[in-house]
Parts: C-alpha cells; sequence; structure tokens
C-alpha cells in the first residue's frame, strides 16, 4: 500500500505575525517557513505505518511555490520516500486543493491519505474533508489514534465532547490531530540521503485544475489590541480586583 | 434569499452552538430553515422551531443520523442546497467535520470559522491563530459557512414561526462504522459557554496538581481549561484545550494559571471580557494581555485564593 501525505509550508509557529501596513496581507519577507504542524504529525504517522509494516511507499504532495520543494525535503528527511510538487500560486484554497489532491490520487492510487487537520495560516480545516467528498473515500477526521488492521483502519477522533472511534475501510482520507503522536527530527545522514529523494514536479495547470480564487481577500487587519492591565501585590488584592473594580465575582 | 442552519444537538438537547449560528443568520436577512437529522429528534425539532427568527424547520429522524456521520449529513443538505442562497452550521467539530464536504460537492469555496458579518457576501474570519482578521468576499453564488459560536449572541427561545416539516431521505449503506463516543462527564458548566474559566498550563507540573484547578473552578462555578502543553503532557483530556487548536473561549473572567502565553494559546482566550495570569515568570508573554497579573508560585497563590474566596463566599452568606 501507497500512503499519500500533504504538507504546506507555512511562516513558522513560532514567529509572530504582522499584519502589512497597507491590509494587503501578512509580512512573509525574511520570515523563517516550516513545515504546518500537523503536517508533521501525518508524514510521522505514515513512517509509523510503514515501519510496521504495511505500508511499502510514502508519497509527499505540497502544493505551491518553488519553494515548497524545501518542504517535501524535509519529510524526505524524516524518512518518506519521494516528492510531488505541483506549482502553483502560494494561496491555493481548499477547495482547489482538494480538486488536485484527487487528481494526483487517480494516478498515485494510495491506499491511504494522511493530512494534517488545519493549517495555521488560513486556519480552514477543510482540504482532508473536501478531498474524502470528491474521491467518495470515507473520512477520518481530527484522528489522534489510526490502527490499521488488515483493510480496515479504527480511528480515534478528538470531538468538542471528548474522544469518538470509528472503524473505515481503505481507501479512506484522515486528517491528524497534533496529539497523534510526536514527529521525530531527521538525523544528518537522512538529511543527506533525502538531497538524492526523487521530486516530482508539474503545475496545477498541467492537471487541468483551475487554481483561481474563489474568496477575495477585501482586507488584512490588525485585531483589536488588549491593553496591558495591571500586576497586583497579593492573592487578596486580586480579589479585591475582580470584586469590586471588575466585579466579575 | 433563504438561509438553511444545520443544526447541532446530541439526540437529547440542542447544543447553544446552534443558538449562536442562528443568531449569526438572522444577521444577513431573509428566512431561516434549520435542518436537524437525528435519531428521536421530535422533540427537539419542535424546540428549534420555537426559537427567534426560525421560519420553518426540516427534520429526519433516523437511526442512520444518531452519531452525525459526516458522510450520511452530506447527502441530504445537498439534496436540499438549491432553496438556499446561504447554508451555515457553528465551527464546531461537528460543522468543521460535514461543511466542507457540502462545499466541494457544491463547487464553492467554504468560508470558515466567521466572527462577524459585512454583507451576504462579506464576512470576517480570523487568520494565523487570530494574530490577523480577514475581511473575506465571497465569489460564489452560494454560501457555504461555518459560525464561530462565541462571536455571536444566542437568539431567545421563543419567537419562531413553529413549523417543522419531516422529510425522507434514504441514504444507503453508511461507509463508516461508528464503535463509541468517551465523553467527558463534569458537573461544571460547558467550557465553551462558561461565564467563568479558570485553566492550568504545564506550571501546574502533574495530572494530581490540577486538584487546585478544579477546587478554584468549585468555588466560582466555573469551566476549567488547560493550555496545549498541559494536555500534551497528560494532566488533563484534550477536551480540556483552549486555543487555536482546541476550543475559543469567550468567558466574562479567564484565570489562566502556569501559562506562559503562547500564540496558539492566546488565540483561544484573548477576547476574554477580563483576564487574569497567575505566573511565576514576571516575563511570560500572558502578561501583556492580562488585566490582572500576579507573579507568584501557583502552588502558594492557588491555595491562598482558595481562603480568600472562601473569606467571600462567607462575607456574602
Amino acid at each position: 500500500m501507497k500512503i499519500l501525505v500533504t504538507v504546506k509550508r507555512v511562516i513558522d509557529y513560532n514567529v509572530q505575525v504582522r499584519v502589512k501596513a497597507d491590509g494587503s496581507g501578512v509580512e512573509k519577507e525574511n520570515v523563517k517557513m516550516s513545515m504546518n504542524p500537523p503536517d508533521e504529525n501525518a508524514v510521522e504517522e505514515a513512517l509509523r505505518i510503514k515501519e510496521a509494516g504495511k505500508a511499502d511507499e510514502i508519497i509527499i504532495l505540497s502544493i505551491g511555490e518553488e519553494k515548497c520543494q524545501e518542504t517535501i525535503r524535509t519529510a524526505l528527511a524524516m524518512g518518506a520516500d519521494r516528492g510531488i510538487l505541483i506549482k502553483a500560486s502560494d494561496d491555493v484554497e481548499p477547495l482547489a486543493v482538494s480538486k488536485i489532491v484527487s487528481k494526483v490520487v487517480e494516478t498515485e492510487q494510495p491506499g491511504l491519505i494522511l493530512m494534517g487537520k488545519q493549517a495555521i495560516d488560513d486556519d480552514s480545516n477543510q482540504t482532508a474533508q473536501m478531498t474524502s467528498a470528491l474521491l467518495g473515500w470515507p473520512q477520518a477526521t481530527f484522528a489522534s489514534k489510526i490502527e490499521i488492521e488488515g483493510n480496515i483502519g479504527t480511528v480515534t477522533r478528538e470531538i468538542d465532547e471528548g474522544l469518538e472511534r470509528i472503524k473505515v475501510n481503505i481507501p479512506f482520507v484522515a486528517s491528524c490531530d497534533l496529539r497523534l503522536n510526536e514527529p521525530r527530527y531527521a538525523s544528518l545522514p537522512n538529511i543527506m540521503k533525502a538531497k538524492k529523494k526523487p521530486i516530482d514536479i508539474k503545475s496545477a495547470e498541467e492537471l487541468g485544475v483551475d487554481v483561481s480564487p474563489r474568496i477575495e481577500h477585501v482586507k488584512i487587519s490588525e485585531p483589536p489590541t488588549r491593553q496591558k492591565g495591571v500586576m497586583v501585590a497579593d492573592v487578596a488584592e486580586l480579589v479585591q480586583k475582580l470584586k469590586y473594580e471588575a466585579k466579575v465575582i | 434569499m433563504s438561509i438553511l442552519v444545520i443544526a447541532e444537538h446530541n439526540n437529547i438537547e440542542v447544543k447553544s452552538s446552534t443558538l449562536n449560528t442562528i443568531s449569526a443568520a438572522s444577521k444577513l436577512g431573509g428566512e431561516i430553515e434549520v435542518l436537524v437529522l437525528g435519531s428521536n429528534i421530535d422533540n427537539i425539532s419542535k424546540e428549534i422551531s420555537s426559537y427567534q427568527h426560525v421560519s420553518k424547520v426540516i427534520f429526519i429522524d433516523s437511526e442512520k443520523f444518531e452519531n452525525a456521520i459526516a458522510e450520511n449529513i452530506e447527502p441530504v443538505i445537498l439534496s436540499l442546497a438549491e432553496k438556499y442562497s446561504h447554508i451555515l452550521a457553528p465551527a464546531t467539530t461537528f460543522g468543521k467535520n460535514v461543511m466542507p464536504r457540502v462545499a466541494v460537492k457544491l463547487d464553492v469555496a467554504q468560508i470558515s470559522d466567521i466572527v462577524n458579518i459585512e454583507s451576504e457576501d462579506t464576512f470576517i474570519r480570523p487568520i494565523y491563530a487570530g494574530n490577523a482578521l480577514a475581511t473575506v468576499k465571497s465569489k460564489d453564488t452560494k454560501k457555504v459557512i461555518t459560525v464561530r459560536p462565541t462571536s455571536f449572541d444566542v437568539v431567545a427561545k421563543e419567537g419562531g414561526a413553529g413549523i417543522v416539516e419531516q422529510i425522507n431521505f434514504d441514504i444507503g449503506e453508511s461507509k463508516v462504522e461508528f464503535i463509541d463516543r468517551e465523553e467527558s462527564k463534569s458537573d461544571r458548566p460547558e467550557l465553551s459557554t462558561a461565564r467563568i474559566v479558570v485553566s492550568g498550563g504545564r506550571g501546574l507540573q502533574s495530572a494530581e496538581n490540577f486538584k487546585l484547578i478544579s477546587d478554584i473552578a468549585d468555588k466560582l462555578n466555573a469551566a476549567i481549561g488547560a493550555s496545549r502543553a498541559a494536555v500534551d503532557a497528560g494532566y488533563v483530556s484534550n477536551d480540556y484545550q483552549v486555543g487555536q487548536t482546541g476550543k475559543v473561549v469567550v468567558p466574562d473572567l479567564y484565570i489562566a494559571v502556569g501559562i506562559s502565553g503562547a500564540i496558539q494559546h492566546l488565540a483561544g482566550m484573548k477576547e476574554s471580557k477580563i483576564i487574569v495570569a497567575i505566573n511565576k515568570d514576571e516575563e511570560a508573554p500572558i502578561f501583556n494581555i492580562a488585566d490582572y497579573g500576579l507573579t507568584a508560585d501557583l502552588f502558594e497563590a492557588l491555595p491562598a485564593l482558595s481562603t480568600e474566596l472562601d473569606k467571600l463566599n462567607s462575607i456574602e452568606k
């Protein structure tokens, strides 16, 4: 079985994002970029499934500008086998992403697609669900545990009320929660090895997918900032303030 | 213009997120109809039909909808989609699971997690964990939207048209087999709607020490929250998580204890009315957004806070 894992290149999660003064977007010049964190969990899970002898090949797919190859290389250094880059403008919407993934699935025929549950830049949380619907494969979203036995996947899902378990047949699409696993660091020898692993590059047009945006970003603005408050000396003062000044207890 | 709201419930009770979503829909103007899918939901359907702004409830009562399987719900919404200009669901794990399926089948881009409505096609939504707000305009003729519940008031539970219509729909064989659900049971208020939230972070150091948090929560009739660091360390389960990948809360009072204030945590609580931070590190970023900050060792501060709250309660009595 092949596993297809999607990875997105995003502003690193430790970077304090700054909104551009003209409201056209956020500052991306000279900003550290990394793999979207839950995508790392997806890569890690694929590696573990392969290491357990339940998959033969892990293919990493990224969509975006040329530099997304770096993100693919990161996944290859973790241990994935080969990469595919579909070149497109850097802000392809989930709708178009799911169409591209479906096209890649036609040629690659994976048994499992693993994705991060949400990208930390646009916070959409849509792509896995859309891909599942397009392919007609079952979906297992917000996964914190994935067990594969033969042709069946048992998945524990993180839901607002607690945890839920479902059973789905292969092929299926899973979206990975940060709690799924602890992603490994790539070792230096593996980083060197990854440089020789193949990355196949195509464009969205070659796949016949229209990536033109359906949503216009009218304006990106700063959220209202909170005023820094006061420091209190001790717990007694805190309780007095909450009771008589803020009147919330 | 006609709007369809997808109701979230647990077959027994209507979730408050449904009331927030109807409220958001009312800001668009136009007729609001609500779709209720579930098992033994006669009462729930009648109840929703009485809510403010609701002109009609459409429901299907079937075991196949008992566990809110997205693959089962999606075709029903699609079969009804034609007559509506907007389809809305709460941006909870329920709505997030279902709505992108509907959007892709209608070939429209979903607008996720809106916090405000500018017009019938223009919405405001947080991006980058709430570090930026995007004003987005949909070019699609039909809008598929998820609504951040805490950003909209709840509607009144009266004033609806009281019209309920049962329909039939054959969804065929289910592709997903539901096994079980483990819900965290608690007598405390629900985290996402509580008036007061007391949250603990990595500073608590163990699951055992979370008792210090629950003691304060009991005295304030508050819900308990946690940072992702505390969840990852196994102190509490994930349904307590507040933040970018957990729940977004907007209580009147949020008390952050032993939480440093990572961007991802702030995304889930910085809209709270009053924020209190207790941390022994005076440089902790949480202090930058706190209305009241206390630099202290939480293992001394929390027992002291407990005593002070007891004093306050005894004065009131």
